[in-house]
């Protein structure tokens, strides 16, 4: 795969949980973990939006997390890719009747990528990273011509 | 911010989250900082808040069950676990012995799960990512058992009011004894690497005490209040399922370093030790474990008329790896719940936070914080009840109720 001259080697990723009932967020980490080990390929979280390439958002987002992530969202440079990892960020799922939601994540932040599944296998949070890495791709390109 | 805090001189405060590098979770912080000692602390919780409870009045059981695992991700069987005792007990269901077994085991591997999890995520905290990377690989393990029993890595799904959806078949056996066996072997290193380390010494020892009489005060659970020398078990102070039939006692931290102190390192010997306790508890489950049913009912519309026609409340209660999560449940002859109240275990446990930080170093807060395991999605479900209508206040609500009165008063 051909990456742009600043994503060609690793692709750093920010964690942003919008009040998921943390299943998604363990298994984010157990997929970094040494069993899938995805560091190989220099993906990583970081502690900063600004340094991340990649936004990685669970839960409906709940109202007190909307405007946050907002703000997140905004801080991240370009290019940027967000997935939404779980079934609750795309249409509330299993609290999709809830008072206190303002999502799903597509409501309040565009989405490049969904990954389904409650919580979704690690393999299925990687085969999102790869189809992220080919939205970037593709904006690197269409910047390009 | 109070005109005091405005000047440049200390103390200062800061603010810490919700969302933060050092917060797996969503929580607000506020500390009042002179210098590098944490002078006073508090925390706003509520940004994890979905109002499960609001939701499951207008679920029946069987549905809330499903909901029930997805309050958190991590500890989804207790959850399920102690709301399908509070029904069990309101409609008087009988569980057959085998279930209560299967129960227990599946309780045990969170357990093993999640303290792993826990001791990881602590590793991490104190800039040890190697033993991170180490832990996370051995709770690999218990997930693949978890997976083979339940079919799902998170959001089990297997127990039912009345039972468990899934039998324990016997082929299945050879497979978990290979698991606890791997873990048997471990323990020891597991052990050796957490409790005789430098590095994990000199930043644990005497950090975020609590101490016995500002446990018991502030009513901590699980291991939070047995690292403190508090003895508090469910599983043992009024067993339930298969606890009863077991032969086990409390894990103390004493039992491994002769002392109680209260911080953070006797809250490490304690979890490591409870994932030795939960091989011990699944290899005795498996030896005594009963042939027969699993579920009470199998067929779905007849459970839901039993659940229909019931009446009453009930508490149940159980020792979540966090410590007790206890469900209330009121049932009034109606398809949902008249009232569902969840008590996390992270909901006790959070107030000691404000003892632990006070005189600690800003460089401790991580693995303070972290020392009680606190699991916010567990515990933002707090809702304001008013004529029997669950309501959530707002400050935009409130705003806009008081405009509204002045809008009143004007007009009149």
């Amino acid at each position: 795969m051909r990456l742009s001259k600043s994503l060609n080697r690793s692709l750093w990723v920010f964690h942003f949980n919008s009040g998921s009932c943390n299943g998604c967020d363990i298994e984010i980490v157990a997929t970094l973990m040494p069993r899938y080990d995805p560091e190989r390929f220099g993906i990583k979280l970081v502690g900063s939006p600004r340094h991340a390439d990649v936004l990685l958002v669970t839960g409906p987002v709940v109202h007190a997390m909307k405007d946050r992530l907002q703000r997140v969202y905004e801080q991240m440079a370009d290019p940027k890719v967000v997935m939404c990892i779980g079934s609750c960020g795309q249409s509330g799922g299993v609290f999709f009747d809830s008072y206190n939601l303002d999502g799903p994540v597509g409501d309040v932040i565009p989405v490049d990528v969904y990954v389904p599944g409650c919580a979704p296998r690690p393999e299925a949070i990687i085969d999102g990273v790869v189809k992220a890495i080919a939205k970037l791709e593709r904006i690197q390109e269409a910047k390009d011509e | 911010m109070t005109s005091e805090n405005k000047s440049k001189k200390a103390p200062y405060t800061i603010p810490i989250g919700p969302t933060h590098p050092a917060l797996k979770e969503p929580i607000l912080f506020t500390f009042r900082i002179n210098g590098e000692v944490v002078e006073e602390v508090d925390f706003a919780p509520g940004k994890a808040h979905r109002g499960i409870e609001w939701m499951g009045m207008r679920r029946n059981p069987v549905q809330i069950v499903h909901l029930t695992d997805r309050i958190c991700g991590i500890c989804g069987v207790s959850h399920t676990f102690a709301f399908a005792r509070a029904i069990e007990q309101i409609v008087g269901i009988d569980v057959p012995d085998r279930a209560h077994y299967i129960r227990t085991i599946l309780a045990e591997f969170e357990r093993i799960q999640s303290h792993l999890l826990w001791a990881g995520v602590a590793a991490h905290e104190l800039g040890f990512d190697t033993l991170f990377n180490l832990a996370w690989r051995v709770r690999e393990e218990s997930m693949d058992l978890i997976e083979l029993l339940t079919g799902n890595r998170v959001n089990y799904a297997i127990v039912q009011v009345g039972g468990v959806r899934r039998d324990i078949e016997e082929e299945k056996f050879a497979r978990i004894k290979e698991g606890l066996r791997y873990y048997e072997s471990l323990i020891d290193k597991l052990l050796k690497l957490f409790l005789h380390d430098k590095t994990i010494n000199m930043r644990c020892r005497d950090c975020g005490l609590l101490t016995y009489d500002a446990a018991l005060k502030l009513c901590t659970v699980g291991p939070t209040t047995r690292a403190s020398g508090v003895r508090a078990d469910v599983r043992l102070d009024s067993p339930y399922a298969a606890y009863g039939e077991l032969n086990f006692d409390y894990v103390m931290p004493d039992l491994y370093t002769g002392e109680t102190r209260g911080d953070v390192y006797d809250r490490i010997v304690v979890r490591l030790l409870e994932v030795a306790q939960s091989v011990d508890l699944i290899r005795q489950c498996m030896k005594q474990m009963p042939e027969g049913e699993t579920l009470w009912e199998t067929k779905m519309p007849k459970l839901l008329a039993a659940c229909k026609k019931a009446e009453g409340e009930a508490v149940g209660r159980v020792e979540a790896p966090r410590g007790e999560c206890l469900h209330y449940v009121r049932m009034n002859k109606s398809d949902s719940p008249y009232m569902w109240k969840v008590k996390a275990s992270t909901y006790s446990n959070q107030l000691s936070w404000l003892e632990m930080l006070k005189g600690e170093q800003i460089a401790d807060i991580p693995i303070i914080v972290a020392s009680i395991d606190p699991c916010m999605s567990c515990t933002d479900r707090v809702a304001v009840v008013r004529d029997g209508k669950p309501d959530i206040y707002s400050k935009e609500y409130l705003h806009r109720l008081s405009v509204e009165k002045t809008r009143r008063l004007m007009n009149d």
